[in-house]
């Protein structure tokens, strides 16, 4: 059993290694700004939950407790990295697109960063 | 067994954290750097829980949990600089 625990970490291990090394990689390969978004917060996040694993089931091995706080640091880093990647991806419209060369937003209005109220009094 | 796996995981993202420095040296834009940046956070805190790992102890967990907070806290206040040019209005 012991056996079977330990070769479960490993695996952990060298799969959230290489998913880490791959994000960053991306990070310098890919040649478009928003293709570069992915990399990182997709790849380095899962690298990272691979490492939290790892690291429950080693104190699961070595103590013979759950402890269960690492999942506190995988629940944060995956609830905020979309939300990152958002607000990068919106100051990427704001400084280099306009509204000429973004896909149409579907609605009868422009996207939000580009869309500046005006004279509307329910705003203030 | 487990030794070498750290040993590699450790090798994996020191070299990823080089590639964020490297990013953060040569990238043209701003929102590059800030992504750079954003990844070098995670990086660290995947190689400080290794290097919990390898000691032992807890103590290290506390201080990732910090470091992810104050990364994902600065991460928006750097954008909200970038899209306002202001980040409490």
């Amino acid at each position: 059993m012991d056996q079977i625990i330990e070769i479960l970490i490993a695996a952990c291990l060298v799969i959230s290694g290489v998913f880490g090394i791959v994000g960053s990689y991306g990070l310098i390969k890919l040649n478009d700004p928003m293709s570069r978004l992915h990399a990182p917060t997709k790849a380095t996040t899962l690298g990272v939950g691979g490492v939290l694993i790892a690291s429950i089931l080693h104190s699961m091995l070595s103590e013979n407790h759950l402890s269960l706080h690492e999942l506190l640091i995988t629940l944060f880093l995956f609830l905020t990295a979309p939300i990152t990647a958002n607000f990068i991806a919106k100051a990427h419209i704001h400084r280099h697109e306009t509204p000429e060369t973004l896909p149409p937003a579907g609605e009868d209005q422009k996207w939000a960063t580009h869309d500046i109220p005006q004279d509307n009094p329910a705003a203030d | 067994m487990i030794i070498y796996a750290i040993y590699f995981a450790f090798t994996c993202f020191g070299a990823a954290l080089l590639m964020n420095l490297w990013m953060i040296a040569t990238a043209e834009g701003i929102g590059d750097r800030v992504l750079a940046l954003d990844t070098m956070v995670i990086n660290s805190i995947a190689i400080l829980i290794l290097y919990g790992l390898t000691q032992g102890t807890e103590i290290f967990f506390e201080a990732a949990m910090i470091i992810a907070m104050l990364g994902f806290v600065s991460t928006v206040a750097y954008a909200r600089f970038m899209l306002r040019g202001n980040i409490i209005e």
